[in-house]
């Protein structure tokens, strides 16, 4: 149980790094409060699993300190930041029964065996071993070699952290929902840190309070689910969280706006003023499929578009409309009418957001 | 449901069958026919049934080589088992000392089996020979010729020397094929050198340990060409095991029948102790007992 700090961290897996493609993780500096869910969500090869293993301890970083509770454990072995981690593949001792794989990681602290016992006797009730727990783990099925695995993670609970890479990648999708649930049901009881690597936005989303976004060895936005889906920080946020992911359109800025490539839509306000400071930058206009309404007669606050598709997916609509050069999608309540030609597509401004070099500006 | 017959198929195994007919069953069946006969010349020939095998089975000298043998595979195979998985645990795992280690350990594994006992020959030996004279220049009376103890020592160093690298390479490749995520597993559940060996190496290794041990059974259970060169069996009897016993029977008084009994004898035992050893192995490692 620990607050987990990184001071100016950064890792490179080559020797003399130069450039900055050289490095895994980006220069970095946050925190992870004592207790929290964390969800670590990127595409594969954006240095999830690295920036998990400079926590744990199994890499030392390039750079850059990490904290738990103030305390600098950047040199430390994972044994002695008392940690637990639990990776894609299950690991699991082949010679050893069940019940010893989970009682494992306290024989080697020399944990009194009554304690043990009585851990271990819980774990297995949890994670519904009991009919296997005095067989050997070396015959078993790989979600429950998953499950003996996570097992091993939780049977200490004095540990900083937990942490999870991709745990449930070899589990039956059934089954990944109940063990989802039985994690979260761990986190409430015990409150441990526990941080969560994936790249399933689901997943994500479901198990974690705060999201950690990563995208090419950065991380592009910390928030809650909903802070994510609400002002995506980075365009990677805006496409990689949702479904469809959000709308995005060039734009370029004119003499009274920032004007949408290909249009005659120009966007003046608060967006102008934000674009103007980032001139040379390149700039960008996304909304949210959700957020987007289609009318069928001309509005103020609505600019004609051509209607190319629309597909019911039972409890709403995906309306594609074209605007321009743009392919724009809209994604509508279920009963809502969509008119069959002449439509309009309303961008309400609080939902319009401004991108400079596929950073949120406005 | 109806399964097709199609005996036809048998004809595409007649190939293998005939290879295995000329190579293997016929000069075995020649070797059976030999053990129940005593054979004086071209045409005087007897049938003596079990005779043989009987003589052959209470021959003193036989169960004095027998022993020997027994003695011998024992010590190189506790020698040489832990010797190879400790050099193998200790090999680099990348740069350029891997290929270095990996030719080293394969040169002797690569010499005709009379070179090295004749590079042994002269190693051993106190006035030409790098070994026998740093020995003597230690004040030792090294004599391999002379003393059985010396010849032993000699021929089962000879021995560790020609066949660790087989079971060093097949550890090395038994443990390079260990997924790193079972250390990560073991730092962080704060396993020590020892328990990560016990419980993650030695269980991986079981596979490759299981033909290591195999291989240098049979093997060094048949060991003739290194120490006929060395020592010659010698000094007395003392370095005579079960190959050389048979080849003296054989090709120096020429007594075939005795020798034909004594090969099945040799072989079955070979086959019996093999069977036994890889069942009991696989028993303990998929943990039925």
């Amino acid at each position: 149980m620990a607050r987990i700090e990184f001071q100016k961290l950064a890792h490179s897996y080559l020797e003399r790094p130069v450039q900055p493609a050289d490095f895994a993780l980006k220069e970095m500096d946050f925190a992870w409060e004592d207790g929290g869910a964390y969800a670590l969500l990127g595409p594969s090869g954006c240095g999830k699993t690295t920036l998990l293993n400079i926590i744990s301890g199994l890499l030392r970083p390039s750079q850059g300190r990490v904290l738990y509770d103030g305390r600098d454990v950047t040199a430390l072995s994972p044994a002695k930041r008392n940690i637990a981690q639990v990776f894609q593949f299950p690991v699991i001792y082949d010679t050893m029964t069940v019940a010893q794989n989970l009682a494992f990681p306290l024989r080697n602290r020399r944990v009194p065996r009554a304690e043990t016992q009585r851990r271990v006797t819980e774990l297995v009730d949890m994670l519904e071993l009991q009919p296997v727990a005095d067989r050997r783990a070396s015959g078993l099925t790989a979600d429950q070699k998953q499950k003996i695995s996570m097992g091993r993670g939780l049977v200490r609970d004095d540990v900083a952290a937990i942490l999870f890479d991709e745990p449930l990648t070899v589990i039956d999708p059934h089954l990944k929902w109940q063990l989802r649930r039985k994690l979260k049901e761990v986190h409430e009881r015990f409150g441990h840190t526990l941080v969560y690597v994936t790249h399933d936005q689901n997943e994500a989303l479901t198990f974690a309070d705060k999201v950690v976004v990563m995208y090419e060895g950065e991380v592009v936005q910390l928030g809650t689910p909903q802070e994510l889906f609400e002002a995506p920080a980075h365009r990677y946020v805006g496409y990689f969280i949702g479904s469809p992911g959000m709308n995005f359109m060039g734009a370029h800025l004119v003499s009274d706006g920032i004007g949408i490539d290909g249009t005659e839509i120009v966007l003046g306000g608060h967006w102008a003023a934000a674009g103007r400071q980032h001139a040379r930058s390149r700039l960008a206009i996304g909304i949210r499929p959700e957020f987007m309404a289609v009318s069928a007669v001309p509005r103020d606050d609505a600019v004609p578009a051509q209607l190319l598709w629309v597909q019911d997916l039972g409890n709403f609509k995906l309306v594609c409309a074209r605007l321009g050069p743009h392919e724009v999608m809209a994604k509508l309540p279920e009963g809502e009418t969509v008119p069959t030609d002449g439509a309009h597509l309303v961008f309400r401004p609080e939902w319009t957001k401004l991108y400079a070099d596929d950073r949120l500006v406005a | 449901m109806n399964k097709t017959e199609n005996n036809k198929a048998w004809f595409l195994v007649l190939p293998v069958v005939i290879l295995v007919a000329f190579s293997a069953v016929i000069p075995l069946m020649t070797v059976v026919n030999y053990s129940v006969q005593d054979i004086f010349g071209p045409g005087q020939r007897f049938f003596v049934g079990d005779e043989w095998f009987r003589e052959t089975l209470r021959d003193p000298r036989l169960h004095e080589a027998f022993v020997r043998q027994l003695l011998f595979t024992g010590t190189i195979l506790l020698i040489q088992i832990p010797l190879g998985i400790a050099i193998a645990l200790t090999l680099p795992t990348k740069g350029w000392g891997v290929s270095v280690c990996l030719v080293l350990l394969a040169l002797p594994l690569l010499m005709p089996w009379n070179v090295v006992g004749t590079i042994w020959l002269i190693f051993a030996r106190t006035d030409i020979g790098l070994g026998g004279w740093s020995l003597s220049q230690l004040g030792i009376d090294f004599n391999f010729t002379g003393d059985p103890l010396h010849a032993w020592i000699t021929v089962v160093v000879m021995d560790v020397w020609h066949w660790t690298p087989l079971v060093v390479l097949l550890c090395y490749s038994g443990l390079r094929a260990i997924p790193n995520a079972y250390y990560q597993a073991a730092a962080v559940d704060g396993a020590g050198a020892w328990a990560v060996f016990r419980y993650i190496q030695l269980p991986k290794l079981s596979g490759v340990l299981t033909i290591a041990v195999l291989l240098r059974f049979m093997d060094s259970f048949m060991i003739y060409t290194e120490p006929f060169v060395l020592t010659g069996g010698g000094p007395g009897n003392a370095t005579t095991f079960l190959s050389q016993f048979l080849a003296t029977a054989a090709v120096g008084r020429f007594d075939i029948g005795p020798a034909a009994a004594f090969s099945i004898v040799y072989f079955l035992f070979i086959l019996l102790f093999s069977w036994m050893f890889y069942t009991a192995i696989t028993r303990i490692s998929t943990g039925t007992r």
